[in-house]
């Protein structure tokens, strides 16, 4: 089970993810995106995904077990290539609904003082 | 170049297009994005979980998806929010090639922002709810 009294706290890593050219361009063959000078849309999840569960490792949350029920970006400028970006995550919210615990992660992405990206997940953890 | 204008009006629904989805995609997009769930690349695995079959991931669908929007909107910069939820698994059987068709509507143009409400469909089945998209016309 989660650590209620986690909710709320914010962890934020301590190294950063440098963005390279071939992510972007590995990213971008998949969709059939020929400008590989930015992200796509969704491109942040390839770096939130990973960073959230390192930073939320301790947190009790069963990653094993969890469904992703939805997913919510605000991007406040494209990613490109040579972005450092240090990764935040909060855990918002967590509710237990039919034997179920649904928590929504916050992921914001900061290049600097610059906030990049922010994002919203959704987690089912399947009791 | 951005599809938008001043009189694309609410209610105004937008071009169709299908994209293919297949397990050669599938391991594509698990080695971009770093997400090796084995559900997504092996059927055995996925079955003893309880799944029909192997199945997209949600992000991929979304990424899918996105590049409708991407392309609607002119180029991904134009892109400023984009949420959905995973409602039903796309199920990818062995030498399936899988058709998801995505549409929108636009629900708002103002201000230099047109907000899209999008549809995702595999045989018929809504893969995706709540999607919507806003992008910048400015």
């Amino acid at each position: 089970m989660l650590n209620p009294d986690l909710v709320g706290r914010t962890f934020t890593g301590v190294t950063s993810t440098l963005v390279s050219q071939e992510a972007l361009d590995l990213f971008c063959a998949v969709i059939g995106e020929e400008n590989t000078e930015i992200a796509p849309p969704t491109f942040s999840i390839s770096i939130t995904l990973d960073q959230s569960q390192t930073l939320l490792q301790d947190s009790g949350l069963d990653w094993s077990r969890v469904v992703h029920g939805d997913q919510r970006f605000e991007i406040k400028r494209p990613i490109i290539a040579g972005d450092q970006l240090v990764c935040s995550s909060t855990i918002e919210s967590a509710r237990a609904v039919a034997g179920n615990e649904i928590v929504t992660v916050r992921s914001d992405l900061h290049s600097g003082d610059e906030l990049v990206v922010s994002t919203w997940s959704t987690l089912v953890v399947r009791a | 170049m951005n599809t938008f204008h001043a009189d694309i009006v609410a209610g105004a629904e937008l071009p169709t297009r299908t994209f293919q989805i297949d397990r050669a995609l599938l391991v594509q997009y698990a080695n971009a994005s770093g997400d090796q769930n084995p559900i997504h690349q092996n059927e055995e695995f996925a079955i003893s979980v309880g799944l029909p079959n192997v199945i997209a991931h949600g992000m991929l669908t979304m990424a899918l998806v996105g590049k409708y929007v991407s392309d609607l909107a002119g180029g991904s910069a134009a892109v400023k929010e984009f949420s959905a939820r995973f409602t039903k698994p796309v199920v990818v059987p062995a030498n399936a090639v899988v058709d998801l068709v995505v549409s929108a509507k636009v629900s708002q143009n103002e201000a230099g922002l047109v907000k899209l409400d999008l549809f995702a469909v595999v045989d018929d089945v809504k893969v995706l709810g709540m999607a919507k998209a806003v992008i910048s016309t400015s």
